[in-house]
């Protein structure tokens, strides 16, 4: 009988956090990302992991990283302001390249903004929001039922790749709720950090093969007989800081093309009736919702509409964008901010198409008829 | 007994990145003194840092190492303790990297009573950048960022972690190294949040600027300043002005330890988790 489950966004991230084997959680209270604690709080000590709300952002991000360090699958959920001041933390794990996944549902901004309205303008903050050259995933999740599967795969991403991730939520999603058929757990891949297989006195941290980029990193169960140093600073294979310039410059190109080198399995989208279309609308997590429904009026006014809707929002992208601009004379992009994303698809577009937004940071939906309105004049 | 240091260090990152003179090796040296009295065993034992230069000290110690951001040893030694209850953690970091950017971790740290050793290397400036001042910096002392003399008060460590809810509570410092070890030990045996103010000496920053540049000189300064908490006792406010007292100030053993609090919420039911 299919699991048919009454929840909302963030319910359903906590629990597909639980069943991807997220046994450690620690966050600060900040709307509308609640619910996710609230649920882990209960949840947690029934299964074995650990729940913590700590004195604020900071702390539960960099508690976070460190029981990845100690072994654990990790996660910390906050909103936009919240995640400003995560930002050293997720720089932190990216730098000692610990698996970890951090949920932004992202409300209006900036400052504190509108912390009960959707928007979707953290997007670049994901991107570019801490320091240093780094590389990020990021996954926008459009239904309530992605919310369950992406967050399943953020996890699995982030030890495979022994990454942080970033599940872009917003507050639309966080608070849908409605009936959701789960898939069952048999058809669920669940991905476990690669385990180191040397004796614990030749184990470094970072050691690499021509063939593997991600090295291998003590499980909880291993933790305890696996010493060995992590650092912020620039390293080495060992762990240790290192300013040698050869290994530095190679350290951090190998950060970014162990994703880099891997978006093909990375990368997630949809096409939606993108086949005879001669428009084509870019959208992603809720918002593509509205765009959804604004395609399906237009077709029933004639009107030839595909939607091309990014799963994977980091890395961009940027080959299948690319490719639309070869097929499209126009592109609409529809998000809820002033335009983030927008600037990632003309780098890609390369002036090939012309590019239209339909954008907004009102802290209220776009409306399937404002997207449609776009769609009749450029279509016109 | 003589202590085999060699065992807990890892050789080949000596020597150690401190000036000459420091005091923090003095620090390091009867911490790793304590854990020896110990017996404990290095796969047990975790130590985080955060910045500076007391924080380097996770490098040397051949045990679970976490050279975390400035400020936030606390929280990922909270977590580390949280995901191994059975093994030790010890924060051992700087004045400024605890009670300034990381005063916040600290003391909530504190208040939680989680049973972690916090070694507080107070050696009243910021070594690494250069000598600023620090919230431990005595008021009128000098430093780069305050050349006429300091107009900040200082926290005291041991009120401060005692007012934040810590259950054990000591000062000692590198002119009674032998006193440190004792505190240490007594430390990283109590069961909870454990705040040891080490008082260090940096003769190259803070001496420097304080008629203070020789660091044996410093040691004596600091062993001058110093009175045991029992004579401390009969001394009045006023001929306690600029003292340093030492001692175990405080041990809570009724309060309960926040991972032990923690596991008596778990009821595991992982057999049959519904989803």
């Amino acid at each position: 009988m299919a699991d048919v489950q009454i929840m909302n966004g963030n319910q359903l991230i906590a629990e597909a956090a639980l069943v991807a084997g997220c046994r450690f959680y620690a966050g600060y209270p900040i709307t509308p990302s609640s619910e996710i604690p609230e649920l882990l709080a209960r949840r947690m000590p029934e299964v074995g992991g650990i729940f913590m709300q700590l004195e604020d952002e900071i702390a539960s991000i960099v508690a976070a990283a460190a029981a990845s360090y100690a072994g654990y699958k990790s996660m910390t959920a906050s909103s936009g302001p919240g995640i400003s001041l995560k930002q050293e933390g997720i720089g932190m794990a990216c730098m000692m390249e610990l698996p970890l996944v951090i949920v932004d549902v992202m409300r209006g901004g900036p400052s504190t903004g509108l912390p009960t309205r959707a928007s979707q303008s953290d997007y670049m903050q994901t991107r570019w929001g801490t320091h240093g050259d780094h590389m990020i995933i990021a996954v926008a999740p459009g239904t309530l039922l992605e919310c369950y599967t992406e967050t399943i795969r953020a996890f699995n991403m982030a030890e495979r790749y022994r990454t942080p991730v970033i599940i872009l939520s917003d507050a639309t999603l966080a608070h849908l709720s409605s009936g959701v058929t789960l898939p069952p757990r048999s058809a669920l891949e669940i991905v476990e950090r690669q385990q180191p297989t040397v004796d614990p006195a030749n184990y470094r941290p970072y050691e690499t093969s021509p063939t593997n980029p991600v090295p291998p990193l003590p499980n909880r169960e291993n933790f305890p007989r696996y010493r060995f140093h992590m650092t912020g600073l620039n390293k080495d294979a060992t762990g240790f800081p290192t300013e040698n310039p050869a290994s530095v410059q190679a350290d951090e190109n190998r950060m970014i093309n162990k994703i880099m080198d891997y978006t093909g399995a990375i990368e997630s989208f949809e096409h939606y009736q993108l086949d005879d279309a001669q428009v084509a609308v870019i959208a992603y997590g809720s918002n593509a919702n509205a765009a959804r429904v604004a395609i399906k009026e237009a077709r029933s006014q004639g009107l030839k509409v595909g939607m091309f809707r990014p799963i994977t929002v980091w890395p961009f992208p940027f080959q299948q964008v690319m490719e639309l601009g070869r097929k499209f004379k126009h592109i609409i992009v529809s998000e809820l901010n002033l335009g983030q994303m927008i600037h990632e698809v003309q780098r890609a577009l390369q002036g090939r198409s012309e590019l239209h937004g339909v954008l907004q940071a009102a802290g209220t939906p776009i409306r399937p008829q404002q997207i449609l309105q776009k769609i009749r004049e450029v279509s016109a | 007994m003589s202590v085999d240091y060699p065992r807990y260090l890892r050789n080949d990152k000596l020597p150690l990145y401190w000036c000459p003179g420091c005091g923090n090796g003095i620090v390091l040296k009867a911490l790793l003194g304590a854990i020896d009295d110990l017996r404990w065993e290095k796969d047990d034992m975790v130590m985080v840092s955060g910045i500076g230069c007391a924080a380097r000290g996770s490098g040397y110690v051949d045990f679970h190492t976490l050279h975390t951001l400035h400020g936030r040893a606390v929280p990922a030694a909270t977590a580390i303790k949280m995901c191994h209850p059975s093994m030790h953690v010890i924060v051992f970091s700087g004045d400024g990297d605890m009670l300034a950017i990381g005063g916040n971790h600290f003391i909530h740290a504190c208040r939680r009573n989680i049973n972690i050793t916090m070694v507080v290397v107070n050696n009243w400036i910021y070594g690494m950048t250069g000598g600023q001042y620090s919230p431990t910096t005595p008021p009128g002392s000098k430093a780069s960022t305050m050349p006429q003399g300091n107009i900040d008060s200082n926290f005291d460590v041991v009120e401060l972690a005692r007012g934040a809810g810590a259950t054990f509570v000591a000062r000692g410092s590198v002119a009674e190294p032998a006193l440190l070890k004792n505190y240490l030990r007594k430390g990283l045996e109590h069961k909870g949040a454990s705040v040891i103010d080490a008082i260090s000496s940096c003769h190259t920053q803070w001496g420097g600027r304080n008629q203070l540049g020789d660091p044996v000189q410093l040691v004596e300064h600091i062993r001058n300043m110093t009175v045991s908490r029992n004579n401390a006792d009969v001394l009045s406010r006023e001929e306690l002005t600029g003292k340093l007292v030492t001692g175990i100030f405080h041990q809570d053993l009724e309060k309960k330890e926040y991972a032990q609090a923690y596991a008596e919420l778990s009821r595991p039911v992982e057999q049959n988790v519904v989803v």
